[in-house]
């Protein structure tokens, strides 16, 4: 275990030491992290981050099978166009968590920003998947192409709503489920709700367990049948829209 | 009755006398003009299909067909002209939004045209290219403020990346999914023996084309489609993709049906998903937002790319340059609105935008107003057509020219203007596998090369004329270019001189 003191460092000077660092040892930790950016950007397989303090932007961005615990807030763009690994956040997470994200993991303990999981995508075996503690802005899963989104609307006051406005805006691939039910006028004309099956409980129940255990959390009162589903109404919304010259 | 009120564009015409029936036009028309009724031995034609493609004109062994517009007029009316009524019927009938391809058809004046070149008569002669040296290569990307060398004359200043072009031309943006893998290997080859550049768009790299990283620029847009570390590193710069000429302000969107199983792999979504590119990319709100994915694409290409920014040319673009280049772009890549696309709504693609001329000159002046113009490259498009245009273009200030349409055109497109219609006779804008076969990139590409050596001759000729030896000496010298049937704002925005001033 090598231990990286990150206080007034240039995120450069940071990204590029844990680089370095990570030819010889594959589990690291940041202390002291405040706000630098990029942190484990491309990072490839086998390689295991922990990051104390405040994350910054893109973190993760373009990662590559890397896996990054984070004991604090990650700010904004946490796993933009991502491919693999695995994100545990202990605290908040800011806006557009896992843009363009097309393979791996992200959780996060409490709430997230506005526009998470745009333009998720997925393709053959790479299924992306966000995990939401708390509750999550406006334009969940804009554009989502593929890959899951669950909101779990943990430790929220009466008047605190799991999802803001316009979910799933533009949706055209991916699914979403978000506990309890909603108002159907948060949610983009391009997506439906649709009833859970089998293996829709069966994939609740598994991801539920990972963020208990992560989170070390007794989350067994949770019903799987008391979420919601929410489909793209077709993988082709605008195919209608045009007329050839 | 719903009577459709749509009218043909074209009409075919088959002389009788020369036709033997042979039946290849039957063949080669993917939009199903041509048929042949075996009871009656006759070939017919549906004009209402024909796009004007002239596929089955060449392929005619016996030369047997020509096109022609079709023959309808309506009421005489400068205002009501046929095609303005043609396209309230087709809206009509659909409800639909006008999709177009290529280029902005409206009648806007082509500046290129309105600016003359200067050659040296008597005093500083003229220099012959076919006798002496004469430099046509550029180096994209930023240049230091000064060069400082240590006491041995040994260069100590840190040079960042620059890509190194033979010739100032660089093939445009095309996307796998627009264009067919054919005629990306065509372009990939041509940039290969030229060492110029080809640009993969938006799509992401196909596999197979990874051998020709040294020529290619990779490209990141909204959709992040095909966008991977080992993709960021496969080219050697990297463009983010804001705007396109042809449609400033709007997204891109390739339908479902264009993505097969080699376009998914390569754009790495799945098969019969429709790729929508949104309008802004949803990470970049401000300058600031800009510089965080120039500087997480340095990060993730050990600062060994230079990044370009591609915006289109639009009314305030002079300011939105200088913030592109404060955010840490190592070229700007400015794209015209005469400049070509897939598709494009046709009311945005004949009505949005500024000429490149007027785009490229505000901003190099603005540049160097402020002291910047050393930080980043200049690279236009949209359109240039000939060599001409190239060596305006960079006397007015550019560091090179990407061409995209003209590449095209090169490869056998006769600007039917339907490549959203992905039934390209011609094997580039379609992924029909029966169609892309007709683009033979071991053939095609050398034309490519022929036209750009022709070109890059041409410029050598002009260059000379001017007595200039090296392309470097031209670039933002307005001093060699005088306007033509232009007005006082014009030339004062142009910074340049009436002809006989």
């Amino acid at each position: 275990m090598k231990i990286i003191d990150a206080s007034n460092m240039y995120y450069r000077d940071l990204n590029t030491m844990i680089d370095i660092e990570t030819l010889n040892e594959k589990n690291i930790t940041v202390k002291n992290v405040c706000g630098q950016r990029y942190i484990g950007r491309g990072l490839s397989s086998g390689v295991k981050i922990k990051v104390f303090g405040i994350a910054g932007n893109d973190m993760a961005s373009y990662m590559n099978g890397a896996e990054l615990e984070i004991f604090g807030n990650a700010q904004d763009a946490l796993g933009n166009t991502m491919n693999s690994g695995k994100i545990v956040v202990h605290g908040n997470a800011g806006d557009t968590l896992g843009y363009a994200m097309r393979g791996g993991q992200i959780y996060v303990e409490g709430n997230v920003g506005y526009r998470v999981g745009i333009h998720m995508k997925e393709y053959k075996e790479m299924k992306p998947i966000i995990v939401v503690g708390g509750k999550a802005g406006d334009f969940l899963g804009e554009y989502m192409a593929g890959g899951a989104i669950l909101v779990l609307g943990l430790n929220l006051d009466e008047n605190e709503d799991i999802i803001g406005k316009f979910c799933a805006t533009g949706m055209h691939g991916g699914v979403i489920y978000l506990r309890g039910k909603q108002d159907l006028y948060k949610f983009g004309k391009e997506a439906v709700k649709v009833e859970l099956e089998d293996s829709d409980t069966s994939f609740l129940k598994k991801h539920i367990d990972v963020y208990a255990k992560g989170f070390d959390k007794d989350l067994t009162h949770i019903d799987v049948n008391s979420f919601s589903k929410y489909l793209a109404i077709n993988k082709n919304p605008y195919s209608n829209m045009y007329c050839l010259y | 009755m719903n009577l459709n009120f749509n009218f043909p564009d074209f009409e075919v015409i088959r002389d009788e006398k020369k036709c033997n029936k042979c039946k290849l036009c039957v063949l080669e028309c993917s939009n199903k003009v041509h048929s042949y009724d075996d009871k009656k031995n006759v070939l017919n034609v549906d004009n209402l299909k024909c796009v004007n493609c002239h596929r089955c004109v060449v392929i005619c062994p016996l030369k047997a067909l020509i096109i022609k517009k079709y023959p309808l007029e309506f009421k005489k009316s400068a205002n009501w002209t046929p095609l303005a009524i043609k396209e309230i019927y087709k809206q009509s009938q659909t409800g639909g939004v006008l999709l177009s391809s290529m280029t902005n058809s409206n009648n806007f004046p082509i500046y290129w045209d309105k600016m003359l070149l200067n050659a040296s008569q008597v005093t500083n002669p003229s220099i012959d290219p076919l006798r002496e040296p004469m430099e046509t290569k550029v180096m994209i990307g930023r240049k230091p403020k000064k060069l400082e060398f240590n006491s041995k004359g040994k260069l100590v200043t840190e040079i960042p990346p620059q890509v190194e072009l033979n010739i100032p031309i660089m093939f445009s943006a095309m996307s796998y999914g627009a264009i067919s893998k054919n005629t990306h290997e065509a372009l990939a080859r041509a940039s290969s023996e030229l060492g110029i550049c080809y640009n993969t768009g938006e799509g992401g790299l196909n596999r197979d084309l990874y051998k020709y990283g040294k020529n290619t620029i990779v490209q990141v847009a909204s959709g992040r489609f095909g966008v991977h570390k080992g993709y960021l590193n496969a080219g050697v710069a990297i463009e983010i993709k804001i705007g396109q000429g042809a449609k400033p302000g709007i997204g891109g969107h390739l339908p479902g049906k264009k993505v097969g199983e080699d376009v998914s792999s390569t754009r790495m979504i799945p098969v019969g998903s429709d790729a929508i590119s949104p309008a802004p990319h949803h990470d970049i709100y401000s300058i600031e937002d800009l510089r965080q994915l120039i500087f997480s694409l340095k990060e993730v290409t050990d600062y060994k790319k230079p990044v370009f920014v591609k915006i289109a040319a639009v009314h305030n673009v002079p300011a939105i340059a200088s913030g592109i280049v404060r955010a840490g772009a190592d070229a700007i890549v400015v794209d015209g609105f005469r400049g070509g696309t897939g598709a494009a709504p046709t009311r945005v693609r004949d009505n949005v935008g500024i000429p490149i001329e007027f785009a490229l000159a505000t901003i190099d002046q603005r540049l160097r107003e402020e002291g910047l113009r050393n930080q980043a490259s200049l690279l236009v498009s949209g359109t240039i057509r000939n060599s001409a245009d190239i060596v305006k273009a960079i006397a007015l200030g550019a560091d090179a020219v990407c061409i995209g349409s003209a590449a095209l055109v090169a490869l056998g497109c006769h600007m039917c203007q339907s490549c959203t219609t992905g039934k390209c006779n011609w094997g580039i804008a379609t992924q029909e596998p029966e169609l892309v076969k007709r683009l033979n990139p071991d053939i095609m590409y050398k034309r490519l090369v022929n036209l750009i050596l022709a070109w890059n001759y041409e410029i050598q000729e002009m260059l000379g004329g001017m007595g200039i030896n090296a392309i470097d000496s031209l670039r933002g010298n307005r001093l060699m270019l005088r306007g033509i049937d232009l007005n006082e704002k014009e030339l004062e925005i142009l910074g340049i001189n009436y002809v006989g001033q």
